[in-house]
């Protein structure tokens, strides 16, 4: 007992001279700002000297600007520093107006928003923006793929694991480990089975072995995979980004695609993907896997796939191209200056569909602040408006080429208020099965390497991106 | 629930030791629950043997630390858990120790030898992170461990520990700088070092340690080029920032000779041009003229290192990292010729499909650089469209670009959209539109009128925002040419009645004031109105009273002299002292009394002076001098820490510094070869003239233009047939059926026999002299001969495809003749074959000594038919086999270039001389021969025009002045492959033709061999497991169950050598892919009746997977 008191004095005494300590290095900082615009090449006195790592702190923010969980790499920066944050967010109407990056008088600060929560990370030098921003979101996205989903009572349930895994993903401030399956070897997912076994066993989340994945060349893929069924999936989802002119012509129009897939796959298998009409593809971005230089000179894609769900590649068909657009809207919105209402008569019909059905159809209008309510008739599907805020959705579902779906009324509007002056523009959802609206297609999958054979598969699914009609 | 306290207690966390808050503290929630003496309770479980509590407790700890709650006080207590054998018990404690080691350093002490051990540790995943959390312990007293550990780490075995010690490094240093030279002695040695794994992490260390050392890299300048594609993302970025800034201080700027174009034809501008130019001050102008004038002096020629650098990130702009493909394109930016700029543009714009965040970014960074280069985004206008879902911070940048994107050509659809967004709920967007329609306007004289007609309109706008703003950039353009615009001035001096907005009040006032002359009549009523409301304005409409009240006394006193004075006293007794200031001075100058100075009689030319109209410009404009894509180019701020972009030098600086060979090799080599070309041409002239029409038909067998030789041998034509018929052959069974391959091969076998004799009877031609002189010389050079047999297919097959369109016919009848005549005498051919293989066994155990001559020369010709010859004795013994197996048994093929026919009378051969290519090792030699069978000399042969795989080099050979007929000259080239086997497609040119050729390797050239012990073999594969590890079974064929044969057939098929081995059973083989140096180890392990497995380890698992395929032909022919 006599002992551990001895310890406690003498961490008393440390703890005023780390005190001391911290107040000098405030003043150093502080000095050292004024010099700020000095050469950095011209050495400074040794005591004297930007602190080098990339992010300093992370800061996660819930909707109602609570901070509930922090991690510094280095020292502990106060969590003041996001009275800044605050103040612009403040500033901002909605969260996503908030600046990404904002300037304090001795930080930066990052942030990006996602899933209703702020990711907000402190740097103090020069440092690409973007590599932050997209750090970030890897960060969110290993959250995602770890728990499901990326909100704040699965970050706090989980607070160890998610603390563990920032600690692993950067090292003083650097990304050390962002591959979610170098990451899944350290650090195991939480699964309820696991929970309950580890709670009666004392087993850990840890993985017992360490990781081969980060020594490899290929730290995506950990070696010794094997499955029952070996299968491979691959959905190709094309998302069409218009803006549709009040006349029905089109603004512009571009395709955004996107290869999701899922392989399960044992051993070390090398895949490859080869197209029916690989010159669609001209603006392409790769997961690392793909040999870029196979592509370049063959228009197939090769490589050995990560294990389980990842995204092989996107493409972009931009607004040069022609580009199909499935439906046609006819739509007229007025509002009237006497008798404070408005009239709306909306008709969709199949333009461009390739002989596919157009599903999901649904029609969202962001109304003027003027329209209290809506009085409306829909031949199919229903309709709500939402008074608070002013949103008409319009949800249609199936689109029957034969009889089209209009919906038509009137819109009461507020008395005394001058009429809006503009109409407000439509926003368009569907979705089409087993097409690919560019019109790609995967003529075959190979595979190389191992023996058996596994179960391949292909779907295309087209839907509406930002897909705007204006009025 | 801990809304409000978590928000009020920001700072309680570090200040509040003891306060029992943690009791509703949602963080230890269940687990807590209202316990006060809970670090009581923590300290004794983790003093307990379980480690079921102790893990319990860490978490909680952890938790706390999550929370930003302190637990520095439980230090004691965890810090002994430092050994504990549980990793994830073990692993909390790191946590903690990196979060509190700086505030308890003397306790934090105890734990340090726990890790001195683990970099000890025999497992390099365990020594990396003893290193990693050592060197994350902040305390001073342990820099020198510190130090020791990351050098002793940096010369570590595994990769991964080194990059390990690079991520130690900044941390070191920013604990202490005066290690600094040390640490510049580690970052040196890390950047030397070949692994991708270590490449980024080095990079980065260097940038935050010494990012001046700029000479530091030159040495891995290429190496890093080459190896960047396959260095991880967050490396990438790193890297091609810092190689962004290198290649500004060691390159010419490539835009030199451009900008001189600019200058000359600012006469007549051009679409684009014209702004650029306004854009440029004076200044800079003076400065690139200069700098052109330089130019002028000295065309401007690419550095091959600068090409190298733009070539290997290009691709890089398909990553799917946003930040890797915003680094290129700065690059791009920063260091392309203006006409290669263009490919970013497409990347930049599908990064606008990305999170909100990085299209705000991006679009920062595309505004920049669409002042600059408004060309290069034209294309992609309507990506830049706005929709009403955007955010409004991403819809203001947008509408930023389209302004700077807008031309006389794209003006009215621009002006189109624009109409749309005015009408936007979005107010700030609508201001900004407006905004952006005045520049337009100031800037395409064109729509000037337009867009006037148009914000005029707006003034009559419900929303006094929207007016407000109209107003602004009204009086702007109006400023342009007022005179024809008096209308529009009355129709603003209408408006002061209904707007509020100061700055459009004082907008209009500041108009009506300086034009007072075009509206005489409404101006002093303006002011009458003013000058009632005055004590209710805000300060800046006050003072455009004052100064409406000065201009209208100076030209209209007689109407205005008591409304200004009014005016002035009201102003006299503000409670702004600026404005008192101002009336005083006003007063002063334009009221004439006995005191007033000089001044007073320059008051009119004082206020009424012609004003420049004001340049609407962009908040982007010249923000490039800002690295693009940084911190500091963002907020348009310095942000510490940023380094400075350096001008272009004006002279380059030595590129030599980047070679990485001792420099002095180079003109040894020189001499060297040119020593020997001149001793092989002695050799070689008696031969060539005593056997010409003996290396006629050797060529002549390649193709169908026997008739214009003249040396036509009917041997030859058949053969020829042959070639194009299983050319044909190969074309028409593309779909891969194996009955046809199988016929195919028949038919090659065919082939083959038939070139026996061909061959036989002039190697007898040849002096035995001569062929006696040439086995005593070298060995490798004679395997270099007998491939040229397998070549000679490829090639002629090659040749004939060109020409065999218009002699299909004549083939068919050839095929016939030759399926008649095809019977092989094989008894010979084994004798020989015989003889050959075991000199050549011999030889290859300890060949790849350089040889003394790498040249080809025609005597090998007729040494290859031996080998050939022995080559079919095999193929012969096997019914299935396939063409490109048959690799001769130990070999440098060579292969055709450039036909005599297609040469016009130059053929070309080349072959891989195996031998190390002295200027950069990180090439594969290339040894080239020329003859010049023409009748005229043949000059100036040279290289020009390389298309290139990104990364990949090459090295020219010196230009050979003179080829005089019938002469036959070598030279040798370097190839840097990049370790695949693309082909480098190259323009072969004499004085009066040029030749397109290309050259592709065997994957077996692409690496080179290396002296491996036994033990280090063992040990290196040891470490390329798993992935990097491809294992076949196979069964040897039977004349190749020996050891002698399976070595030599390994080595033929791939430039190895042999590692000595205990067993008999085992033989091993090792090399180093020429490019990246990845270590390359063979295995072919015997078994009974012919049985074995072969084992590949290579990092480069392409390769791998090549070279098994190869090798496994090589062995099971």
């Amino acid at each position: 007992m006599n002992q551990s008191q001895g310890f406690f004095k003498d961490i008393q005494i440390s703890c005023l001279v780390v005190g001391w300590l911290l107040s000098n290095t405030a003043s150093i900082i502080l000095s050292f700002r004024v010099w700020g615009g000095q050469s950095m090449t011209d050495s400074a006195p040794s005591w004297f000297f930007y602190s080098a790592e990339m992010i300093h702190s992370l800061f996660l923010i819930n909707h109602l600007g609570d901070i509930f969980l922090e991690k510094h790499w280095k020292s502990v920066i106060s969590r003041s520093v996001c009275d800044y944050f605050f103040e612009a967010r403040e500033k901002a109407v909605d969260p996503e107006n908030v600046p990404p990056v904002l300037q304090t008088p001795h930080h930066y600060l990052i942030s990006i928003y996602r899933g209703k929560l702020f990711f907000l990370s402190v740097i103090q030098t020069e440092v690409p923006p973007l590599f932050v921003i997209e750090f970030l979101h890897r960060v969110a996205d290993t959250f995602q793929d770890y728990f499901g989903e990326c909100s704040e009572s699965v970050i706090t349930d989980n607070l160890v694991i998610v603390y563990e895994l920032l600690e692993e993903m950067l090292d003083n401030g650097f990304p050390l480990a962002t591959e979610s399956n170098v990451l899944k070897e350290m650090i195991r997912p939480p699964n309820i089975l696991r929970s309950v076994v580890n709670t009666l066993t004392g087993g850990s989340n840890v993985g017992e072995t360490l990781p081969q994945g980060q020594l490899s060349n290929i730290p995506w893929r950990r070696a010794g995979v094997k499955y029952a069924n070996n299968e491979a999936y691959f959905d190709v989802t094309e998302e069409i980004d218009a803006i549709v002119d009040k006349s029905g012509t089109t603004v512009s129009a571009e395709i955004q695609g996107v290869i999701e897939a899922c392989v399960k796959l044992s051993g070390m298998p090398d895949l490859t993907m080869s197209f029916m009409n690989p010159r669609l593809l001209d603006d392409v971005s790769f997961h690392p896997c793909v040999r870029f230089r196979r592509w370049e000179s063959e228009r197939v894609l090769s490589f050995i796939p990560p294990d389980g769900n990842f995204t092989l590649m996107t493409y972009h068909i931009s607004s040069q191209n022609l580009v199909a657009i499935p439906v046609y809207v006819k739509q007229s919105i007025n509002f009237f200056e006497a008798g404070s209402c408005g009239r709306l008569d909306i008709t969709i019909g199949p333009k461009q569909t390739m002989g596919k059905t157009v599903e999901d159809l649904k029609v969202t209008i962001h109304m003027p602040k003027a329209v209290l309510n809506a009085n409306l008739t829909a031949t199919q599907g229903n309709y709500t408006y939402d008074c608070t805020t002013k949103m008409l959705v319009w949800d249609i579902g199936k689109l029957n080429p034969q009889k089209l779906p209009n919906l038509r009324g009137s819109l009461s509007m507020q008395t005394g208020v001058p009429n809006p002056e503009e109409n407000p523009s439509l926003n368009i959802d569907l979705k089409i099965q087993q097409l690919a609206i560019s019109g790609l297609k995967v003529s075959r999958l190979d595979m190389y390497g191992e023996k058996y054979k596994p179960f391949k598969g292909v779907k295309y699914v087209t839907k509406a991106g930002k897909f705007q009609v204006r009025t | 629930m801990s809304a409000s306290s978590a928000f009020n207690d920001e700072k309680g966390g570090s200040s509040s030791v003891g306060e029992p808050e943690y009791g509703h503290d949602p963080a230890s929630g269940g687990i807590f629950s209202s316990d006060y003496k809970r670090h009581d309770d923590l300290k004794e479980m983790l003093d307990s043997n379980k480690d079921s509590l102790k893990l319990e407790a860490m978490k909680r700890i952890v938790a706390m630390i999550a929370r930003g709650k302190n637990a520095s006080d439980l230090f004691p207590a965890v810090v002994k858990n430092v050994a504990c054998k549980n990793i994830e018990v073990k692993k909390l404690v790191y946590v903690y120790l990196v979060r509190y080691a700086e505030e308890q350093q003397d306790l934090a002490l105890l734990s340090i030898s726990t890790f001195q051990r683990g970099l000890k540790d025999p497992n390099q995943l365990i020594r990396a992170s003893a290193l990693r959390v050592l060197s994350s312990i902040r305390v001073t007293i342990i820099v020198p461990i510190m130090m020791l550990a990351i050098k002793e780490a940096a010369s570590d075995m595994s990769p991964y520990v080194r990059k390990t010690a690079a991520h130690a490094i900044p941390k070191l240093y920013s604990l202490d700088p005066e290690q600094k030279d040390q640490l510049i002695e580690v970052i040196e040695k890390l950047l030397a070092d070949k692994t991708t794994l270590v490449a980024g992490s080095v990079v980065m260390a260097f940038e935050e340690v010494c990012p001046e050392r700029i000479d530091l890299i030159h040495k891995n300048y290429r190496k890093l080029c080459n190896l960047l594609i396959d260095v991880e993302e967050w490396g990438q970025v790193v890297i091609i920032n810092m190689l962004t800034r290198y290649a500004r201080t060691q390159f010419l700027n490539p835009n030199i000779n451009e900008s001189l174009l600019e200058e000359g034809g600012s006469g007549d501008k051009t679409f684009y041009g014209s702004d650029e130019d306004e854009d440029e001050d004076e200044e800079e102008k003076e400065k690139k003229a200069e700098v052109a004038a330089m130019a002028k002096r000295k065309p401007y020629v690419m550095d091959p290192d600068h090409r190298l650098l733009l070539r290997n990130t290009k691709p890089l702009l398909q990553s799917r990292n946003a930040a890797v493909v915003m680094a290129v394109a700065q690059l791009y930016f920063h260091l392309a010729p203006k006409a290669e700029v263009g490919v970013i543009a497409k990347a930049l714009v599908r990064l606008l499909r990305s999170h909100s965040e990085v299209q705000y970014v991006v679009l920062q960074n595309v505004a920049t650089m669409s002042i600059k280069r408004r060309g290069m985004f034209e294309p992609y206008l309507k990506s830049f469209y706005i929709r009403s879902t955007d955010p409004t911070q991403i819809k203001v940048l947008k509408l930023e670009v389209l302004t700077n994107l807008a031309n006389e050509t794209n003006i009215s659809t621009i002006l189109r959209e624009f109409q749309t967004y005015i009408k936007s709920m979005d107010k700030d967007f609508v201001a900004a539109t407006i905004q952006a329609i005045g520049r337009c306007a100031t800037n395409i004289s064109e729509v000037r009128d337009t867009c006037l007609n148009g914000l005029v309109q707006l003034l009559s706008n419900r929303d006094e925002l929207v007016v407000a703003e109209s107003v602004v950039v009204i009086k702007k353009l109006l400023q342009m040419q007022p005179e024809k615009h008096s209308d529009i001035i009355k129709h603003m001096a209408k408006l002061t009645d209904n707007i509020q907005v100061p700055m459009a009040r004082a907008s209009i006032l500041w108009l009506i004031g300086e034009y007072c002359e075009h509206v005489p009549k409404i101006a002093p009523d303006v002011l009458r109105k003013m000058a009632k409301s005055f004590t209710n304005e805000e300060d800046i409409v006050k003072l455009q009273i004052i100064n409406l009240a000065a201009k209208l006394y100076l030209t209209n006193s007689k109407q205005t002299k008591l409304l200004t004075q009014y005016v002035l006293n009201l102003a006299k007794y503000d409670q702004n002292y600026d404005i008192r200031d101002r009336a005083r001075f006003i007063r002063q100058l334009i009221v004439p009394t006995e005191k007033s100075g000089a001044l007073s009689k320059y008051a009119k030319k004082l206020f009424l002076a012609l004003k420049p109209a004001p340049v609407l410009e962009s908040p982007f404009k010249d923000r490039d001098h800002f690295q693009l894509g940084s911190l500091s180019h963002l907020l348009n701020a310095k942000a510490g820490g940023y380094q400075e972009l350096p001008d272009w030098p004006e002279a380059a600086p030595d590129p030599s510094v980047r070679n990485v060979e001792v420099k002095e090799s180079v003109p040894e080599w020189t001499k060297c070869s040119s020593r020997e070309k001149r001793k092989e041409k002695k050799v070689e002239k008696p031969f060539y003239t005593d056997s010409e029409g003996e290396s006629g038909p050797t060529e002549s067998a390649d193709s169908e233009s026997d008739s214009a030789t003249g040396s036509e041998s009917s041997s030859g034509s058949e053969e020829s047939g042959s070639g194009s018929e299983s050319e044909e052959s190969k074309e028409a069974s593309e779909s891969e059926e194996e009955e046809e391959e199988e016929e195919e091969e028949e038919k090659k076998k065919k082939k083959k026999d038939l070139k026996k004799p061909v061959q036989e009877s002039e190697s007898e031609q040849s002096s035995e002299e001569e062929e006696r002189k040439h086995q005593r010389k070298s060995k490798p050079r004679k395997s270099e001969s007998e491939s040229e047999s397998d070549e000679d297919e490829e090639s002629e097959s090659e040749s004939s495809q060109s020409e065999s369109e218009d002699s299909e016919s004549e083939a068919e009848v050839k095929k016939k003749k030759k399926l008649a005549e095809s019977k092989p005498p094989p008894k010979p051919v084994k004798k020989e074959s015989k003889k050959e293989k075991k000199e050549m066994s011999l030889l290859d155990l300890d060949d790849f000594e350089p040889a003394p001559s790498p040249q080809v020369t025609p005597v090998n010709t007729f040494l290859s038919n031996s080998l050939v010859t022995d080559l079919e004795g095999l193929s012969l013994s096997d019914s299935v086999l396939s063409p490109a197996t048959i690799a001769p048994s130990s070999t440098l093929k060579s292969y055709e270039l450039l036909h005599r026919i297609t040469g016009e009378g130059l053929s070309v051969e080349y072959c891989f001389s195996r031998q190390p290519f002295s200027p950069d090792a990180n090439m594969v030699a290339v040894q080239m021969q020329f003859t010049n069978n023409a009748s005229s000399d043949t000059k100036n042969l040279h290289i020009e025009d390389v298309k290139l795989q990104s990364g990949m080099r090459v090295k020219e050979f010196p230009e050979i002045e003179l080829l005089p007929a019938g002469e036959t000259a070598t030279a040798v080239m370097g190839i840097d492959f990049c370790d695949s086997t693309q082909a480098a497609n190259f323009q072969l040119c004499t004085h009066t033709r040029k030749f397109f050729v290309s050259i592709q390797p065997p994957v077996g050239e692409l690496m080179r061999p290396v002296f491996l012990t036994e033990n280090e073999f063992k040990k290196e594969q040891g470490q390329l497991m798993g992935m990097n590890e491809i294992t076949e079974k196979l069964t040897l064929d039977v004349k190749c169950r020996n050891e002698h044969t399976i070595v030599q057939r390994v080595t033929t098929a791939a430039n190895l050598s042999r590692v000595p081995c205990g067993s008999d059973k085992e033989c091993r083989f090792a090399g180093r892919t020429v490019t990246s140096g990845s270590l390359v180890l063979v295995t072919v392990a015997t078994k009974e009746e012919g049985a074995a497995q072969l084992t590949v380890n290579c990092e480069k698992m392409v390769i791998g997977t090549m070279l098994v395929k190869d090798i496994l032909q090589a062995l099971t022919q």
